[in-house]
């Protein structure tokens, strides 16, 4: 396992990226108003008075999406803040019914905080900056009205948070491990859908590169990346497409710029010339968001048990290593089907072993999903009590789970049926060992002059001639006692 | 009954409605037929008088039934910047002209549900922004007492109508002194309470920290009444407004004595008693009488400062530092704020949209040029300026630093005083047109007003005499925060023993 942390150069330039992501959070209703925000709706079916920005209207929030906000400080290890303030960021634009977008500018409700995970082996930790609450705009419909645009202000009002990284991951594929960490953390503790396709998990990648040791680059912002996969392929685009701007003489311009999939090319939208001035001041209709310590404790005393914590309990209680423990705890379902196992057969890092092996080969292979799985964690602790026993091998198991995940059945018939029972007769297997002793003469001595290996051999041919059935514990016992 | 029906103040008109000498239908039809009468006023910008008679006939039905509370069928109107369901809703501007809101503004809805009779809308300043009523999309509103001259503003229009006799009450809001400044110009009473203690939610929105709504009519005692039905917490629809129970404000007029030591039987009764204010402090703000405030004005506040002494005050001179940065600072907030709020009237969703553009920047462009007023228009551009990036720290931090001085400089003085009064308005109401090319002139004569606002206190107006052409002239009492009972109080016992607060301008 390598614990060196290396920095990954691409053609002599290191990478440096910073990340935005807006989580919309799971709340019945607005931010600041009390329509649903359920997804798919007829347009503007949706928006009431205040989402309509109706003159006389105002904000009032939603103390769903403060708790949720507040959750997330808490699963990130953040400062949660005593008192936030509202600010209004000021842009026309026809699907920002207010001509504002509240938000919190310069006293956010999440202040630092870090979001952990493994890139392969390596253990990384990207720092938070903050997080903070804002609305959502509504929906701007180019197509469908010739010459002319529609609005569909259902979205308006949406609660998100806001969560801003420090820049500080050095690859595509370690932005992407904590894109994914990030959505792992916030589906977890339950405060968004993570549904990507629906917008409710959007960043933004911040990308720049430099020479090793040189002051930051300047970046450029990639928005909306709303799948994983796009998020790399985006990312080596611009990485490539600014080394080599770099490489030709040209200045990289700060600038935001969109992702086409079709093309697998990013570009720009709109370069910082064209940069709004936002005019932000604290928005007067809403007073400071004051959070009490008792309400920050309320919430922790309600949270579940966050991965991280859940984490460093399986090291704790099971033994298991930490790159095992960060493995299993990449969901709930993941987390609680593990400890089913590992509580069935008493096995920890077999049951470990097992889930991380065979049961995420067929889920990454997408044939079914951790809820949807035919074989239950009592089977899988059941079939793993049997390798522990000694009635089956490990690889006489693994056909067991193959005919378990296929057809279904019972264990002991299965094992019985396919004959994978190991000898567990000393009778037989000593008459096995007795051949394999015989003809062998020359590992026999070898073994006698000290070579380990020959041991090893012999124990290769026992099994062997034993078709596999024999327990290898007890042939090598077996053998060791006969050999004297 | 001696007195016609459009003469009587809003507790008279309930006492006769709870005695059924005269239904709430009779009144209300008296008061709209009044009201078409007397439209070169300029007070009115529409009627609903079917909706009015059904409220009518709703209020005489629960009189019918034996219900009896202070203001169940006595008519009022609404001042165009609360939204309203059964009227269009203007504030004052061509941007919302046919404009007509899906909900009531809770102020609305509160005197409604206390059984008042709303007659309609009045003028206003386009947005509640200007101390003249010129500046309304719809023509001004003009001065009963000399209609060639400004009844003062943004409310206007509501102190038009109730100095001239068209109704008993209406509603005001005040930023940054638009229910005081034309209270004092027409001769009325009116309270902007402490900010918070009326719901914001319906008034379309000027600046968000300053708007608070009021009554204006023509007595204390009257004010009370409404205001106990106005104020109270709306937390589910305004954020700011004050988590504070709603108070009867009226009751504390009879049956207490306004801070002073021990209540009377006698003012109960209205006959005077020297003694009545005993142990209250006034303070007079030196800052507030010096050079700037007409002769006449200040004749007409000391004559009725001297009336405060004999009913037992005691006057304390006091200072308020900072009165004159109030100016600068309201004239930073106040813009900063509207240029935000008046965002949302963008030719997009509801409002005046341009006929013809060519892309999405010029239907803005047009949309807002022509929907937009002058004055409006300014006070965007000030206050896109003022927030705009390398500016915000010099003018608009700066001015929420001195405001929050400003406030300091009132707790100051009120460990000296139990209230602080001065004139309302440098000058008695002016002539129509006489500043419309002098905006610095205009923006100087809020100079008494903008400090209790950006304070977030209460402050009221009450009538003081007359002074130059004869015009009214109105005394401020400020208060501190929640003290509305008191302010009340003081103005009522003042009420009981002057008769300015009965005086009609000819014709009315």
């Amino acid at each position: 396992m390598s614990k060196t942390t290396t920095s990954l150069l691409v053609r002599g330039y290191e990478v440096v990226i910073g990340f935005e992501t807006h989580a919309q959070l799971s709340t019945a209703s607005k931010i600041f108003s009390r329509a649903p925000t359920a997804f798919g709706a007829e347009p503007n079916t949706q928006a009431c008075a205040v989402d309509l920005a109706l003159p006389g209207t105002l904000p009032v929030m939603n103390k769903g999406a403060v708790e949720r906000a507040i959750q997330f400080g808490l699963a990130v290890g953040s400062h949660v803040a005593e008192q936030s303030v509202f600010a209004r960021k000021n842009y026309f634009y026809p699907d920002l019914p207010k001509g504002y977008q509240i938000s919190q500018f310069e006293i956010p409700v999440v202040q630092g905080g870090s979001v952990e995970f493994f890139l392969g082996e390596e253990k990384k930790s990207v720092r938070l900056v903050r997080a903070h609450l804002e609305e959502d705009a509504g929906k701007s419909l180019h197509e469908d009205f010739i010459g002319q645009s529609g609005i569909d202000l259902n979205r308006a009002g949406t609660p998100l948070l806001e969560i801003v990284t420090e820049p500080d991951m050095r690859s595509s594929a370690e932005a992407v491990a904590y894109a994914k960490e990030l959505h792992k953390i916030v589906t977890w503790i339950g405060i968004c859908d993570g549904n990507m396709q629906e917008g409710s998990f959007r960043c933004d990648a911040n990308v720049s590169v430099r020479k090793p040791g040189a002051p930051l680059g300047t970046r450029r912002e990639i928005k909306n990346l709303n799948s994983f996969k796009f998020m790399q392929q985006a990312i080596d685009f611009e990485i490539r497409w600014q080394i080599e701007q770099i490489e030709d003489g040209f200045a990289i311009q700060q600038a935001t710029v969109l992702f086409d999939p079709d093309t697998g090319e990013t570009r720009a939208m709109r370069t910082k010339e064209d940069a709004a001035d936002y005019r932000y001041f604290p928005d007067p209709d809403l007073p400071p968001l004051v959070i009490g310590r008792d309400w920050v404790e309320r919430v922790r005393s309600e949270m579940a048990e966050l991965p991280r914590v859940m984490a460093a309990r399986f090291v704790a209680d099971y033994g298991l290593p930490e790159y095992d423990a960060t493995t299993l705890t990449q969901s709930q379902a993941m987390a609680a089907y593990f400890e089913a196992v590992a509580k069935a057969c008493g096995q920890p890092k077999l049951a470990s072993n097992w889930v991380m092996g065979e049961i995420s080969r067929r889920l990454n292979s997408g044939e079914a999903s951790i809820e949807t799985m035919p074989v239950s964690a009592t089977q899988l602790g059941a079939l793993i009590a049997r390798i522990q026993d000694g009635t089956i091998s490990n690889n006489a198991a693994k056909q067991v789970f193959d005919v378990l995940w296929g057809e279904g059945g019972d264990i002991d018939a299965i094992i019985e049926a396919k004959g994978l029972k190991q000898m567990n007769d000393s009778g037989a297997l000593e008459a096995i060992i007795a051949e394999v002793i015989a003809a062998n003469e020359k590992n026999v001595a070898e073994y006698r002059a000290g070579k380990d290996k020959a041991f090893n051999a012999l124990v290769g041919q026992v099994m062997k001639a034993s078709k596999g059935k024999a327990n290898p514990a007890q042939a090598t016992e077996l053998l060791k006692k006969k050999l004297g | 009954m001696s007195k016609e029906l459009h003469q009587l103040g809003v507790a008279e008109l309930a006492a006769q409605l709870a005695a059924r000498d005269v239904s709430s239908v009779e009144v209300t039809q008296h008061l709209l037929a009044r009201a078409r009468q007397h439209s070169h006023l300029g007070a009115y910008l529409a009627f609903n008088d079917d909706a009015a008679l059904a409220q009518a006939r709703a209020a005489d039905a629960r009189l019918a039934a034996g219900e009896r509370s202070p203001l169940l069928g006595v008519p009022l109107a609404h001042k165009d910047i609360f939204v309203t369901r059964d009227l269009p809703t203007t504030a004052g501007s061509k941007m919302l002209e046919h404009y007509r809101s899906p909900f009531d503004a809770t102020v609305v809805a509160k005197l409604a549900d206390a059984g008042m009779v709303n007659l309609g809308k009045l003028n206003c300043d386009e947005f509640a922004m200007g101390s003249g009523n010129d500046n309304s999309a719809y023509g001004p509103a003009r001065n009963p007492w000399d209609a060639e001259r400004i009844p003062g503003g943004s409310s206007g229009g509501s102190a038009a109508a109730v100095a001239a006799r068209l109704v008993p009450a209406a509603t005001g809001t005040d930023t940054g002194g638009s229910i005081r400044q034309p209270a004092s110009l027409t001769g009325i009473t009116g309270i902007k309470p402490t900010y918070g203690r009326c719901s914001r939610y319906g008034m379309v929105a000027f600046a968000s920290s300053l708007d608070q709504a009021g009554p204006m009519a023509r007595s204390a005692l009257d004010c009370a009444l409404l205001l106990s039905a106005m104020a109270g917490p709306d937390p589910d629809r305004d954020s700011t407004s004050l988590d504070r129970p709603t108070e009867d404000f009226a009751a504390g007029l009879i049956h207490s004595n306004t801070g002073a030591a021990d209540a009377t039987q006698a003012s109960a009764a209205g006959q005077k008693d020297f003694n009545r204010l005993q142990g209250l402090r006034i303070g007079l703000p030196k800052e507030f009488f010096g050079e700037g405030c007409a002769a006449g004005v200040q004749a007409a506040i000391r004559t009725a400062l001297a009336e405060f002494e004999k009913l037992g005050a005691t006057l304390v001179d006091i200072s308020l530092p900072r009165t004159e940065l109030s100016i600068p600072v309201y004239y930073i907030i106040a813009p900063a704020e509207a240029s935000s709020n008046l965002s949302r009237f963008d030719g997009v969703k509801f409002g005046h949209r341009a006929a013809q553009y060519t892309d999405l920047a010029d239907m803005y462009q047009k949309s807002r040029s022509e929907g937009f007023g002058p004055e409006v228009q300014k006070r965007i551009m000030i206050g896109t300026y003022v927030l705009s990036h390398g500016y915000y720290d010099a003018y608009y931090l700066k001015a929420q630093q001195i405001r929050r001085l400003i406030a300091q400089d009132f707790q100051q003085a009120f460990t000296q005083c139990d209230v602080i009064a001065g004139p309302v308005s440098p000058t008695v109401a002016w002539k129509i047109g006489e500043k419309s090319e002098d905006p610095v002139a205009n923006y100087l004569a809020d100079i008494y007003t903008l400090s209790t606002s950006l304070a977030g206190l209460p402050g009221m107006s009450i009538p003081a005499g007359f002074g130059e052409h004869g015009m009214p002239v109105g005394l401020q009492l400020i208060g501190n925060y929640f003290k509305e009972a008191q302010l009340l109080g003081t103005a009522h016992q003042f009420q009981l023993a002057t008769d300015w607060h009965t005086r009609a301008p000819q014709g009315f």
